[in-house]
C-alpha cells in the first residue's frame, strides 16, 4: 500500500499549488493580524485611510477561509495520492478545483481591498458587502466541493481495485472530513447563493436575518472540526512513524472519525445562545449534542498517549512519566505537533465553557472568544499544519529538511508558544473583565473598565508582535525548503498500525450507516426551530451598505 | 470492536463526568429557570414605535415598582437611545439603586448589535425584526460600562452607554 518514494511530480505540483496560496495568505493574513494588535494598543494609526474593520475583515477571510482551506485540501491530496493514488483525470478535476477556488478568493480578495465589504468574515446581514464579495466567496465553496468530489472518486476507484479490503486509514480518514466538509457547506452555500447574492443584487429587497445567522452557524461550527481533522490526521497516522511507533488502533481511530463527522454538525445554535427568537429547548438540545464530541477527542487523547508511551517504553525508558524521555523531542516534525496538542488541553477547556449553554453569557462577544480560537486554529492546528509542512514541503520539491531549519523550526514553534501564551492569555482575561471581541481601540467615554481593558490590549500587541516574527520565521523556512534546500529525498512518513491492535471491523466501513445517521441528527436538531423560524419570522431587513464605508 | 482496559475506565470516567455536566446544565436551565436570553417576540423594524416598549416616552429607564425598574432601548448604529432627559438631550448614563430587579428590552432598527453590560451577565444580541428581553438583578454598586460587541459598522467601536449602580 505505502511506498517509500515520494509522489509522482505532477500530483507533487498540484500540492505545492496550493501550498503557494496557503503560505502566501500566512504572510499577509499575519501581517493584518499584528496590524490590528497594534491599532488596539491606542499606538497606532492605520495609513492611507485604511481602516481597522478592513484589516478585520483581510485577517479572518484570509487566514481562517483561505490559509485554512487551501492547506487542508493541498494535504489531503497528498494523503490520497499517498495511498489510493490518483489518475489523470482525478488530477484535472483537482486542478480544476484549485483554479474556481483560486478565482473566488481573488474575486472576494479584490473586494475587500476596494473597501466595498467590510462586513469581516461572517459577513452577518443586514450588513451589506458589493455583490463581488459574496460570489467570490460562493465559488471558493463550489470549487472545494470539486476537490470533495475528487477525493470521493479516489477512494471509490480503490475500492472497486481491491474488493473486499479496508480502506486505507488516511483515506477513510480523508473521506469523513471531505464529507463533514460538503454536508456542511451546504448550509453557508445556501445562504449565500439563495439570500445574499439575489439581496445584495437588489433582486429581492429584504433578507431573513435569523435564518441567514442559522445557516452560516450550520456551517461556522463544523468548519472548525474540518480545520482540527487534517491536524487528527496527522497525529494518528503520520507522528507514530516520526516517533518510531505504530497507530495505537485502526478501528479507534476510525471511530473517532466518523464519531466527529455525527456531532460536529448539528450543533450551530451553541454560537447563538443569545440570540433572541430561538426557543431555549432546541439550543439546550444543540448544547448536549455539542458536548458528544468530547467522546472522540477522549478516544484521541488516549490514543497519542498511549502511542508515546508504548514508543517511548520500547525504547527502554521506565518509569511512571520516564518514556516521555524516549520521544525525539529535538525533531521539529514531532515537536511543533507536540505543542499544538499540548495547547488542546487549554483550548478545549475554554470551548466547553464556551458552549456550557446559559454560561456563554459571560463571555459571548467578549475577546476571551478571539483567545479561545486563536488557541485552537491558531495554535493546535497551525502548529501541527507547520509541522506537517516541514517533511511535506521538501518531500515534494524533491529536497531534504536540513538540521538547520530544523533547530530553526525548533525556535519558531517556541516563539510561537511565548507569543500566543502572552497574547491569548490576555485576551481571555481581558475578555472576562467584558472586554468586546472586532472592536477598534476606544475608551468607551473614559470609563475605568475600559482603562482596564486597554493594559491588556497592549499586552495583545506584545503577543501579537512576537508572533509575527514566528510567521516570518515560517515564511522563510517555506520558502528555503522550496526553493534553497539540498536536494534529497525527504521521507513522507506513514504510520504502520501495531501488530497488537485487533483487526478492524468492516461495519467502521459503512458509508451508508454513518451518512444516515449524520443526516438524521441534523435533521432532529434543525428541522422544527428552522421551521418556526420561518413561520414566526418578522419583516426582512433591506440591505445597510453606507455604515460599513 | 475491542477497547483496551484502561481505555474502558477513561472512556467511563469521562463520559460519566459529561452525563453529571450536562445533568448540572439541565437542572439550571429548565428546573431553575437559567436559561439564555431567548425572547420569541417579534416586530417590525421598520416601525419600533408601534410597540408600546419603544414609544419615544418610554425608553430609557422606568420604576415600575419599589425595587423593579424596567430598561427599553433602541439600538441602532452606533448609538443606544436611551431616552431624554428632563432638559431634552439624549440620556448616557443610567443610575439605578443595589438590588433592584431590572428587566432590558432591546431592539435595532437597522443592523445587528450586541447588548453587553460589561463585568455582568447582561449579554444578549440584538438582531432586527426580534426584541431581546433578560431580567437581573443588579447587586454590586459600580458603573458598568454598556457595549455593542457585534460589529455593526464602521463607528461600532463608539457605540457605549454607562450604567450606575448605586
Amino acid at each position: 500500500m505505502t511506498t517509500n518514494t515520494n509522489l509522482n511530480k505532477f500530483d507533487s505540483k498540484l500540492v505545492m499549488a496550493h501550498m503557494h496560496v496557503a503560505f502566501v495568505s500566512l504572510f499577509i493574513g499575519g501581517l493584518m493580524g499584528l496590524l490590528q494588535t497594534l491599532v488596539r494598543a491606542g499606538t497606532f494609526t492605520l495609513p492611507f485611510g485604511i481602516g481597522y474593520y478592513q484589516i478585520l475583515t483581510v485577517h479572518g477571510v484570509i487566514l481562517a477561509l483561505v490559509l485554512t482551506t487551501f492547506f487542508i485540501i493541498g494535504f489531503q491530496f497528498s494523503l490520497m495520492s499517498k495511498t489510493v493514488g490518483m489518475t489523470d483525470k482525478q488530477r484535472d478535476s483537482a486542478w480544476f478545483g484549485f483554479w474556481i477556488m483560486l478565482f473566488g478568493t481573488v474575486t472576494t480578495a479584490v473586494t475587500i481591498l476596494l473597501g466595498q465589504a467590510n462586513v469581516l468574515y461572517t459577513f452577518y446581514a443586514p450588513l451589506k458587502a458589493f455583490p463581488t464579495f459574496y460570489i467570490g466567496l460562493a465559488l471558493v465553496v463550489i470549487g472545494s466541493w470539486i476537490g470533495c468530489f475528487t477525493n470521493f472518486r479516489q477512494l471509490y476507484v480503490w475500492k472497486k481495485k481491491n474488493k473486499g479490503e479496508k480502506s486505507p486509514l488516511l483515506a477513510f480518514m480523508v473521506v469523513i472530513n471531505m464529507l463533514l466538509w460538503f454536508i456542511a457547506t451546504l448550509g453557508v452555500a445556501a445562504t449565500v447563493i439563495l439570500q445574499f447574492i439575489p439581496w445584495s443584487l437588489g433582486m429581492v429587497d429584504t433578507i431573513n436575518v435569523l435564518l441567514s445567522r442559522t445557516l452560516f452557524w450550520y456551517f461556522g461550527h463544523p468548519l472548525v472540526y474540518f480545520w482540527l481533522l487534517p491536524a487528527y490526521m496527522a497525529w494518528y497516522a503520520i507522528i507514530p512513524k516520526i516517533i518510531g511507533g505504530k497507530i495505537f488502533s485502526d478501528s479507534l481511530a476510525r471511530l473517532a472519525f466518523i464519531l466527529f463527522l455525527m456531532f460536529s454538525i448539528p450543533v450551530g445554535f451553541h454560537h447563538q445562545l443569545t440570540e433572541p427568537g430561538i426557543d431555549p429547548l432546541w439550543k439546550f438540545i444543540q448544547v448536549v449534542l455539542t458536548f458528544m464530541v468530547i467522546i472522540p477527542s477522549l478516544l484521541t487523547a488516549f490514543s497519542m498517549f498511549a502511542t508515546f508511551e508504548i514508543t517511548g517504553r520500547k525504547k527502554g525508558y521506565t518509569g511512571l512519566f520516564g518514556w516521555l524521555k524516549g520521544l525525539p523531542w529535538k525533531d521539529v516534525r514531532f515537536f511543533a505537533p507536540m505543542v499544538g496538542m499540548i495547547f488542546f488541553i487549554p483550548a478545549g477547556t475554554g470551548g466547553i465553557i464556551n458552549a456550557s449553554n446559559q454560561m456563554n453569557q459571560v463571555v459571548h462577544n467578549t475577546i476571551w472568544v478571539t483567545g479561545h480560537f486563536h488557541l485552537t486554529v491558531g495554535t493546535t492546528v497551525i502548529l501541527t499544519f507547520f509541522g506537517i509542512s516541514y517533511w511535506l514541503i521538501p518531500s515534494l520539491t524533491g529536497r531534504k529538511l536540513t538540521s538547520k531549519i530544523n533547530t530553526l523550526g525548533i525556535i519558531q514553534t517556541i516563539v510561537w508558544t511565548v507569543g500566543m501564551t502572552i497574547m491569548s492569555g490576555s485576551m481571555h482575561i481581558a475578555g472576562l473583565l467584558g472586554a468586546p471581541r472586532r472592536s477598534s481601540y476606544s475608551t468607551y467615554g473614559g470609563t475605568e473598565q475600559a482603562s482596564e481593558w486597554i493594559s491588556y490590549q497592549i499586552a495583545q500587541a506584545v503577543g501579537g508582535s512576537i508572533l509575527f516574527i514566528g510567521i516570518i520565521l515560517m515564511v522563510y523556512i517555506f520558502i528555503y525548503m522550496v526553493w534553497a534546500a539540498p536536494k534529497g529525498v525527504e521521507e513522507f512518513p506513514l504510520a504502520k498500525v501495531s501488530e497488537n491492535a485487533e483487526p478492524t471491523p468492516m461495519f467502521l466501513e459503512n458509508w451508508k450507516l454513518w451518512i444516515g445517521i449524520t443526516i438524521a441528527l441534523i435533521l432532529f436538531a434543525y428541522t422544527i426551530p428552522v421551521i418556526d423560524i420561518i413561520q414566526h419570522s418578522p419583516p426582512g431587513s433591506p440591505p445597510f451598505d453606507i455604515i460599513i464605508k | 470492536m475491542h477497547l483496551h482496559k484502561y481505555e474502558k475506565l477513561w472512556l467511563i470516567f469521562g463520559i460519566g463526568s459529561l452525563i453529571l455536566f450536562l445533568t448540572v446544565l439541565g437542572i439550571g436551565a429548565f428546573y431553575k429557570g437559567m436559561q439564555p436570553p431567548s425572547h420569541l417576540a417579534t416586530i417590525d423594524p421598520q416601525n419600533v414605535e408601534a410597540h408600546e416598549a419603544f414609544r419615544e416616552e418610554n425608553l430609557g429607564l422606568r420604576q415600575l415598582d419599589d425595587d423593579k425598574y424596567i430598561v427599553s432601548v433602541i439600538a441602532s448604529a452606533f448609538n443606544y437611545d436611551l431616552g431624554l432627559d428632563e432638559e431634552g438631550s439624549a440620556v448616557k448614563n443610567i443610575r439605578i439603586p443595589a438590588g433592584s430587579t431590572v428587566l432590558f428590552q432591546v431592539t435595532t432598527v437597522d443592523v445587528v448589535h450586541g447588548f453587553h453590560l460589561a463585568g455582568t451577565n447582561v449579554n444578549m444580541m440584538v438582531e432586527p425584526g426580534h426584541i431581546s428581553s433578560l431580567e437581573t438583578v443588579l447587586k454590586t454598586p459600580g458603573v458598568y460600562t454598556l457595549v455593542c460587541n457585534e460589529y455593526c459598522g464602521t463607528g461600532h467601536h463608539y457605540m457605549a452607554s454607562t450604567v450606575e449602580v448605586y
